[in-house]
């Protein structure tokens, strides 16, 4: 699906030797600072992780103040997640961390030694789409596309938390099972944002799924 | 980001020493709101302590009839806990009435009283803000206040509390149980739990250097019909203008606590007292000494108003 330049390059190649340039010259700078004897803009010492990515243990050696985010994104170039506006305001940021999703984001990748992290790359892939992401394609649920991976990561679990019997702000009786009304659906997905505005079409892509799975 | 070096506590004391005995140590459970401030440097932790592996992710039943949640349960978990459901549905309704699925699933129930204002003008370091820097002064007072604080205030700070599941176990007459660094154990009513700005708006709350919390705990059942019902600027993911989280029996007589309207959530008992007689005499007298600001004014109307929809829909 990748857009083929003139120069035959795809874009995402184009952004990938852009990130390595920015890469390279910030590697250039931190050289000049930890050159300076004791100065304590060299940084911290880095610390092992390992941690399983989409079902591979993966192990890593990270400054402290790596967020999942960029661990994911930077580290092991799972690009799928994004960085929206990285303060936990827009959801772009959405995996599911040991079954349960979370704006990856706002946790430090050293906070999740030993755990499970599916993005939106272990979900499905373009020879096997995940039904959640079929259903996205078939109802239009995406413009842009840019806060797709993390809807599609958050559409998934909000099923499950459905089935599980977590309440919701819209949930009439919270002591009864819960139903997977578009009311539900929506009321959980307010943590992720689409300046598309493919609102309705994500709504009509998790109500497919939700009829298929009851 | 500053930096900062990170270890993993194994108990709660181990993890309230660590930071008593550490210079510019901070605990992170959660992390949703202790990272964005990180970010934006707001918050400067030369050395975080996660406590993450101490314990305390179970919601117990007390002796005393009632249920002891530990500090590390998630918003998620205690929402979703079939006793919270059943018998302090305040709790529950206050918790999935905030923030996002996301941030609920990681957001602690210790952290989340930790949480800190969400003004605007704390967040901008080009601001002036007696919370974020002491002496400063406040950008609110002659800014943009309309979210801000009505009740409490003081000349130096009129942020709120921005939480919702406070303003519940305000109402639930919760206690917040902690242990110190030296290993000894103390229980402070909510009630007390939050500040008030006073001439120290820096200081949320009543913990010292180090001073884990490990639960908060509920007296037995109050039974009666709970609400929370929360006004705000859009109908999902965004801070209580005002709140209210009310439990009222069918005599009339009940608890009410509001949300949105001060530097703690905020109930006043000779107030709620005033029930039978309606919500603008409940209101009147809570609200008495109120300082609102030309902007926010609306507040007192608006937590009148929510509270006869509270009254009316519990007639009903």
């Amino acid at each position: 699906m990748s857009a083929i330049g003139p120069d035959g390059m795809t874009r995402r190649g184009v952004l990938a030797t852009g990130a390595v340039t920015a890469a390279m010259t910030a590697t250039n700078a931190r050289a000049r600072v930890t050159g300076a004897k004791s100065d304590p803009a060299a940084g911290p010492t880095p610390m092992p992780l390992t941690f399983e990515v989409n079902g591979k243990l993966v192990e890593l050696s990270l400054d402290p103040r790596t967020t999942l985010l960029d661990a994911l994104r930077e580290h092991l170039r799972l690009t799928g997640t994004k960085k929206g506006c990285d303060h936990g305001q827009c959801g772009a940021c959405t995996v599911i961390v040991n079954g349960q999703r979370i704006n990856s984001c706002l946790s430090l990748a050293l906070m999740h030694e030993g755990d499970a992290v599916t993005t939106i790359e272990g979900l499905g892939t373009p020879d096997d789409l995940h039904p959640m992401q079929a259903a996205f394609v078939e109802h239009d649920g995406f413009q842009c596309g840019y806060c797709t991976p993390g809807q599609i990561c958050s559409a998934v679990s909000v099923l499950q938390e459905i089935a599980a019997g977590v309440p919701s702000h819209v949930t009439g009786d919270i002591t009864g099972k819960i139903a997977a009304t578009r009311a539900e659906m929506t009321e959980r997905m307010s943590g992720n944002l689409c300046r598309c505005g493919a609102y309705a079409n994500i709504a009509d892509a998790m109500t497919q799924i939700a009829e298929a799975q009851s | 980001m500053r930096a900062f070096t990170y270890e993993r506590a194994s108990s709660p004391a181990q993890a309230a020493a660590a930071v008593a005995g550490t210079k510019g140590a901070m605990f992170i459970a959660g992390g949703t709101n202790l990272l964005d401030l990180m970010k934006l440097e707001i918050a400067t932790p030369a050395h975080l302590v996660d406590v993450q592996d101490i314990g305390l992710g179970d919601i117990e039943e007390t002796d005393e009839g009632g249920l002891r949640i530990g500090a590390l349960v998630t918003n998620t978990a205690l929402a979703a806990d079939m006793r919270v459901r059943k018998d302090y549905a305040v709790l529950s309704r206050a918790i999935v009435a905030g923030a996002s699925g996301q941030l609920r699933n990681k957001a602690t129930t210790a952290g989340n009283l930790m949480q800190r204002t969400r003004c605007p003008y704390f967040y901008d370091a080009n601001m002036p803000c007696n919370k974020r820097a002491p002496g400063s002064g406040c950008a609110a007072m002659e800014g943009f206040s309309r979210q801000h604080a009505v009740v409490g205030t003081s000349d130096k700070c009129i942020a709120t509390y921005p939480g919702d599941m406070a303003v519940a176990l305000r109402v639930l007459d919760a206690a917040v149980e902690t242990v110190m660094p030296d290993g000894k154990t103390r229980s402070i009513p909510i009630a007390d739990f939050h500040r008030l700005p006073g001439d120290e708006p820096q200081v949320d709350n009543v913990l010292q250097k180090g001073e884990l919390v490990t639960a908060v705990t509920l007296p037995k059942p109050v039974g009666g019909r709970h609400f929370y019902h929360k006004v705000r600027d859009r109908r999902s993911y965004a801070f209580a203008l005002v709140s209210v989280a009310a439990v009222l029996h069918d005599d009339g007589t009940g608890r009410v606590a509001f949300g949105g309207v001060a530097h703690k959530p905020w109930r006043v008992e000779e107030a709620e007292a005033l029930l039978p007689e309606g919500a603008a005499a409940v209101v009147e007298r809570a609200f008495a000494g109120a300082r609102p600001t030309g902007q926010n004014r609306f507040k007192i109307a608006l937590a009148e108003r929510t509270l006869a929809g509270v009254m009316t829909e519990a007639r009903s």
